[in-house]
């Protein structure tokens, strides 16, 4: 169905229900045909793949199954299980402080007050703040290019903006950006088949913010860092360990992903005229067309832990084994979305999941949506005429978090 | 026209708030209820649509006035 060149064992994949590779480098490049067959043939597939997992490709069961919570848990969201020595690691610190990352790996009733103590950050009246700071960056990295007629748009822009965005939140040094990147790529991204890089990037992550946690003890700021010092959740502090992981959690949650679609989004309209020429004549359609980028090139699949026997279109599910929060799919249902699989820069009806659905909706939503709202604007008032360089320089990431790491443009007509 | 966002189903995508703003005011945790009664101002029928089109937890709908 696809060309596999590099699957695990490096053995190709013949059967997709039975035998599907989140990492098969055809499905990360185009998977909306699987998803298609899949749908019709077996709407939950499975595989024994990097450590075993169940794949739904239909909005309604990935609905259904986000609210089914805890019974298909968030303690375990990644795809790929942890190596045993992370493993062990991960078991005794839960042992320990009784949560990872908060509120994304909790479930029900530990997830809600946590939930609550970090979305007043990502408010739509908070990010309205960090607009003018956004501008500034892109701003600044538009200058950069100015009198170039090729650039990367992945690299030196779409990657460029979430690491310093969230870096100026956290109250953390935005000329780490890099750094940043790096990190969450090594623990998102690189990291899923190579666990000692997982584990490296999370030690570094971690040690990052016991530092600053360090610092904003003598020294107390305004910024989250410092608030979440100060916070309480039932009655308690927090521990040094949970505000280490929220940390950790917003600052990767924000940047692969909000970096995958800003890029998508430039890829889109750099290979697609008639969307760009529009968009340029008619800027006001921006709100309606970046949720269509979110809806078509979804970059996020998250993971649940299935904690009791669900059985679905003939799939039985038992405890222990991994489910796919297969948003992406979802959103290229044809039960739901008109003509699923054409970019349509002013659908109407448009309930994209790509932020997920349910309690574990995303917290960053309104952020990432003002970063490529932002993001684009200004891309389009400097750029208007830009185009692909060639298709053979485009390089798309994949697993749970997808997108093009290499758009090379051409900046001018 | 009239619209009501179901507080049981709102789970604070923003998603309305971030299309219409002149129709919806969300609180500090995302959660959204229409503004003025859910009395949609003559000429705004079609954004309001457009939100209770783009809500994933289906959760604004078109009420009897």
């Amino acid at each position: 169905m696809t060309d596999t060149s590099k699957n695990e064992n490096g053995c190709p994949v013949h059967d997709w229900a039975t035998d599907y590779d989140v990492m098969d480098e055809g499905y990360t490049r185009n998977p909306a045909p699987i998803w298609a067959e899949l749908r019709q043939k077996c709407p939950v597939a499975h595989t024994t793949r990097w450590g075993g997992s169940w794949m739904p490709t239909r909005y309604a069961d990935i609905q259904e199954m986000a609210n089914m919570v805890p019974t298909l848990s968030s303690r375990a969201i990644s795809v790929i299980p942890p190596d045993p020595v992370l493993r062990e690691e991960l078991i005794a610190e839960l042992k320990a402080y009784g949560t990872e990352s908060p509120p994304i790996t909790s479930d029900p009733p530990e997830h809600s007050p946590y939930k609550r103590l970090i979305l007043p950050f990502f408010s739509p009246r908070a990010v309205a703040g960090y607009a003018a700071m956004t501008e500034e960056i892109c701003r600044g990295l538009l200058d950069e290019l100015k009198d170039r007629d090729t650039a990367d748009a992945a690299v030196e822009y779409a990657q460029q903006i979430p690491p310093r965005v969230i870096a100026y939140i956290l109250g953390i040094d935005m000329g780490r950006a890099a750094e940043f990147t790096q990190w969450t790529q090594e623990l998102l991204e690189l990291g899923q088949t190579d666990p000692e890089l997982r584990r490296a990037a999370r030690t570094k992550i971690r040690t990052f913010f016991f530092d600053q946690i360090e610092h904003r003890k003598q020294n107390p700021g305004h910024d989250v860092i410092s608030l979440l010092l100060d916070a309480e959740v039932e009655g308690r502090r927090l521990s040094d360990h949970t505000v280490a992981g929220i940390c950790n959690l917003l600052l990767v949650a924000g940047i692969d992903t909000t970096w995958s679609s800003i890029g998508s989004a430039l890829y889109h309209f750099a290979t697609h005229p008639e969307d760009r020429k529009r968009l340029v004549a008619e800027p006001d359609l921006l709100p309606v067309a970046v949720e269509e980028v979110l809806r078509y090139y979804s970059p996020v699949t998250m993971a649940r832990k299935v904690t009791a026997e669900v059985c679905m279109h003939g799939a039985e599910m038992k405890p222990g084994d991994k489910l796919l929060m297969t948003f992406p799919a979802a959103n290229r249902d044809p039960e739901v979305f008109e003509r699923p699989d054409e970019f349509v820069i002013d659908r109407q009806q448009n309930r994209h999941i790509a932020f997920g659905t349910g309690i574990h909706r995303c917290a960053g939503s309104n952020l990432a949506r003002m970063e490529l709202l932002v993001g684009l604007r200004l891309w389009f008032e400097r750029f208007p005429d830009f185009s692909l360089a060639g298709e053979e320089g485009v390089t798309w990431a994949g697993g749970q978090v997808r997108g093009p790491r290499n758009v090379p443009v051409r900046l001018s007509a | 026209m009239r619209i009501r966002v179901n507080p049981n189903l709102c789970q604070g995508h923003n998603r309305c708030f971030s299309l219409a703003p002149e129709l919806f005011e969300v609180d500090e945790f995302g959660l959204a209820t229409a503004l003025n009664d859910g009395r949609v101002p003559a000429g705004m029928e079609e954004k309001a649509q457009l939100c209770i089109d783009n809500c994933p937890e289906f959760a604004i709908s078109e009420i009897e006035d």
